[in-house]
């Protein structure tokens, strides 16, 4: 075996010329899969960041159809006490939710006491929102980066519009369940930079202030936003809840909450497939060139090599070994394009890395890009380049181990 | 049974509608230990007779027994597995493999035809490196050698896995007279101290004399046998 493996590498030694430059063929199209795969995951993970970090977490429960008529934030649907417990049992028992953020969202006329317009309320207690979505305080300029009872945090637009500042006096004026409807003065506490996307025009304020203007008895809650302590494992934990959730039922029997991750409700999760099935593309491109280009040296190999693959075989070197020494020819060219392009790849990214790009994302300015490979998209890359390198090099082997010797001998 | 018995070969090529009759009921008989040549012009049937001997090829009829095999029945992987015990071979171009080392083109049998413990595979190759003349040449590649030492190396690696017979066709017609001459004296050599049977064919009237036993061929058809040195010969020496 170690001697079919000598043979074959000193095979490709000999077609120097040929070997480099399939190789670096090879190499070439990892380096793209690569370094496009980290710039486009890095791209794209800061981009999902910027939403669910800054507004949504990485998970959402609500009533059952709540989300379908979020436009109007239907206070008819809200979580009563009794059912957010029953979410609230669910997600301590699910190990990777980090943290969760109960919210009381309303729709309310904003005035200045010369103009009024609509925004949207957020009614969150400030610490457990803080975690769920850690972005969100940085978004805050000017004031504490808090919410206080008795303030407001208004979006940086409607601040400007309405010419209101920090320590400003305003009214929020709105109508609860029973249609009654009731008034709250507040200050200005801060203003929010917008984060990406259609976030315009909500406002924060204290969960306590939120249940005062809708005069709630009872606190009832609009969403429940989670955050799970690895971004990647979103989906099991949605899983997970979706499970624990399904057995509370209403009186029809259907169910009474829905979840929604973070992918459910971004307005990004469009591009963010988007860049997914690039990638994909790259790297069926990549596939592409392994195979025409392995397929390719390896017919022009058995072809040089006739007579000698006649020698061996009328020697008694059995088909299947004769195989195998053109397989392992294939495997070691991909190997070897592997190791090229996934060393280049990485250093690459690195230096990528290193220059630390930045871009401007919506209307949030100066995001880093910081591209990273993880030992696992390498690993998966080159696995496929060899496999495909194999597989390419089956039909031209298995050619060679069919010869009849007489022929082959003949063979100028 | 005598090691080699071939009855009423025949051999037809056909390459569309012509049919070349290559080989027409020949039949003889070769004894073990023995140093057999085949001549005969150009197209007389040498190279077929010799692919049918080696289980290369299949006979269109007629029986043919090597080494008690009954090689008209061989399929391809049988066929290798026969030659892998039984035969040794000699090219007229050498056919050493080129990336391998002289060391290695003769390791090469004991390696990947068959699995031969690597001391032994050692000793064997040395010795037979050593017996052939190219001890000192072991590490070289065959592009560094005269095609006189490719023949030796091409001999030695016939004769590592000690086969019972070793085919060669026109193994001199690329070497000058000397080196053809040296290369014959070698094989017979070998031939004493192992007790192999070399076949070989030729037209090249340097060496026809240098076989015990000559089969003339023409035309496909075996038209005369002579003993030119004679068994005698090679228990006189
Ligand atoms: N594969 C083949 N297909 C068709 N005809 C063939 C084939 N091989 C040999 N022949 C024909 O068979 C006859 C005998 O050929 P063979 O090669 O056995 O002769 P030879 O004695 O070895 O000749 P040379 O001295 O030129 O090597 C020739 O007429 C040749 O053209
Ligand atoms: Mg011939």
């Amino acid at each position: 075996m170690r001697k079919l493996f000598e043979i074959a590498i000193r095979n490709l030694v000999r077609n120097r010329r040929r070997t480099i430059l399939t190789g670096s063929l090879i190499a070439v199209g990892i380096i793209a899969v690569v370094v496009f795969g980290a710039v486009a995951g890095a791209f794209k993970g800061m981009m999902i960041a910027q939403f669910t970090d800054a507004v949504l977490g990485d998970l959402e429960v609500h009533r059952r159809g709540y989300v379908a008529s979020i436009d109007n934030l239907p206070l008819t649907l809200n979580l009563s006490a009794q059912q957010v417990t029953a979410v609230e049992r669910a997600l301590q028992s699910i190990p990777e939710v980090e943290v969760y953020s109960p919210r009381v969202k309303l729709g309310a006329m904003f005035s200045n006491y010369l103009e009024t317009t609509s925004i949207r309320l957020n009614g969150v207690d400030p610490e457990r929102e803080f975690a769920t979505v850690p972005l969100l305080p940085s978004r805050i300029k000017g004031g504490a980066q808090t919410i206080r009872k008795g303030e407001i945090l208004i979006p940086d637009l409607l601040a400007q519009g309405m010419k209101v500042k920090v320590g400003s006096a305003v009214v929020v004026i709105a109508t609860n369940q029973d249609g009654s409807v009731n008034a709250l003065q507040l200050a200005v506490g801060g203003v929010l930079v917008s984060a990406a996307g259609p976030s315009g025009r909500d406002a924060y304020i204290h969960m306590d202030d939120a249940r005062e203007l809708l005069r709630m008895e009872e606190l009832e809650i609009s969403e429940i936003a989670i955050g799970v302590r690895e971004p990647g494992r979103v989906n099991e934990v949605y899983a997970q809840l979706t499970r624990l959730l399904a057995s509370q039922v209403d009186a029809g029997g259907k169910p009474v909450f829905e979840v929604h991750t973070w992918e459910g409700l971004s307005p990004f999760s469009s591009i963010a497939r988007m860049i997914d099935l690039l990638a994909v593309f790259i790297k069926v491109a990549l596939v592409a060139i392994v195979l025409i280009s392995v397929m390719n040296v390896m017919l022009m190999a058995v072809y040089e090599r006739i007579r000698e693959i006649g020698t061996i075989a009328a020697m008694g070197t059995l088909p299947g070994k004769i195989l195998a020494m053109f397989v392992i020819e294939g495997f070691s060219l991909g190997v070897f394009g592997t190791v090229v392009g996934g060393a280049l790849g990485s250093v690459i990214v690195l230096l990528v890395r290193a220059a630390r790009p930045t871009f401007d994302f919506a209307r949030v300015e100066g995001l880093v890009l910081a591209p990273v490979v993880t030992a696992g998209d390498l690993l998966v890359v080159s696995g496929i380049v060899v496999l495909v390198s194999v597989l390419a090099s089956l039909q031209p082997a298995f050619k060679a181990s069919r010869m009849e010797p007489v022929e082959a001998l003949r063979h100028a | 049974m005598s090691l080699i018995v071939a009855k009423d070969l025949s051999k037809t090529y056909s390459t569309g509608a012509a049919k070349v009759e290559a080989l027409k009921q020949v039949s003889f008989e070769i004894e073990a230990a023995s140093f057999v040549s085949f001549i005969g012009p150009s197209a007389s049937g040498k190279t077929t007779l010799l692919n049918l001997l080696g289980g290369l090829d299949r006979p269109t009829s007629g029986s043919l027994t090597v080494a008690g095999e009954d090689v008209s029945l061989l399929d391809r992987r049988r066929g290798a597995i026969f030659r892998g015990a039984h035969l040794g071979f000699i090219f007229q171009d050498f056919n050493l493999i080129p990336v391998l080392t002289v060391y290695e083109n003769v390791e090469y049998p004991l390696l990947l035809v068959r699995t031969t413990p690597s001391a032994e595979r050692a000793a064997r190759v040395a010795k037979l490196l050593e017996s052939v003349g190219m001890g000192d040449e072991a590490g070289k590649y065959p592009d560094q050698i005269s095609g006189g030492q490719k023949q030796r190396v091409a001999v030695a690696r016939a004769l590592v896995t000690e086969p019972a017979i070793v085919l060669a066709d026109e193994p001199t017609a690329n070497l000058d007279t000397a080196t053809a001459a040296a290369v014959i004296g070698l094989m017979r050599q070998m031939k004493d101290r192992l007790g192999t049977t070399f076949i070989f064919s030729t037209h090249d009237p340097r060496v026809v004399n240098e076989a015990e036993v000559l089969y003339n061929l023409e035309d496909g058809r075996i038209v005369g046998r002579r003993e030119p040195r004679g068994r005698a010969y090679a228990q006189a020496v």
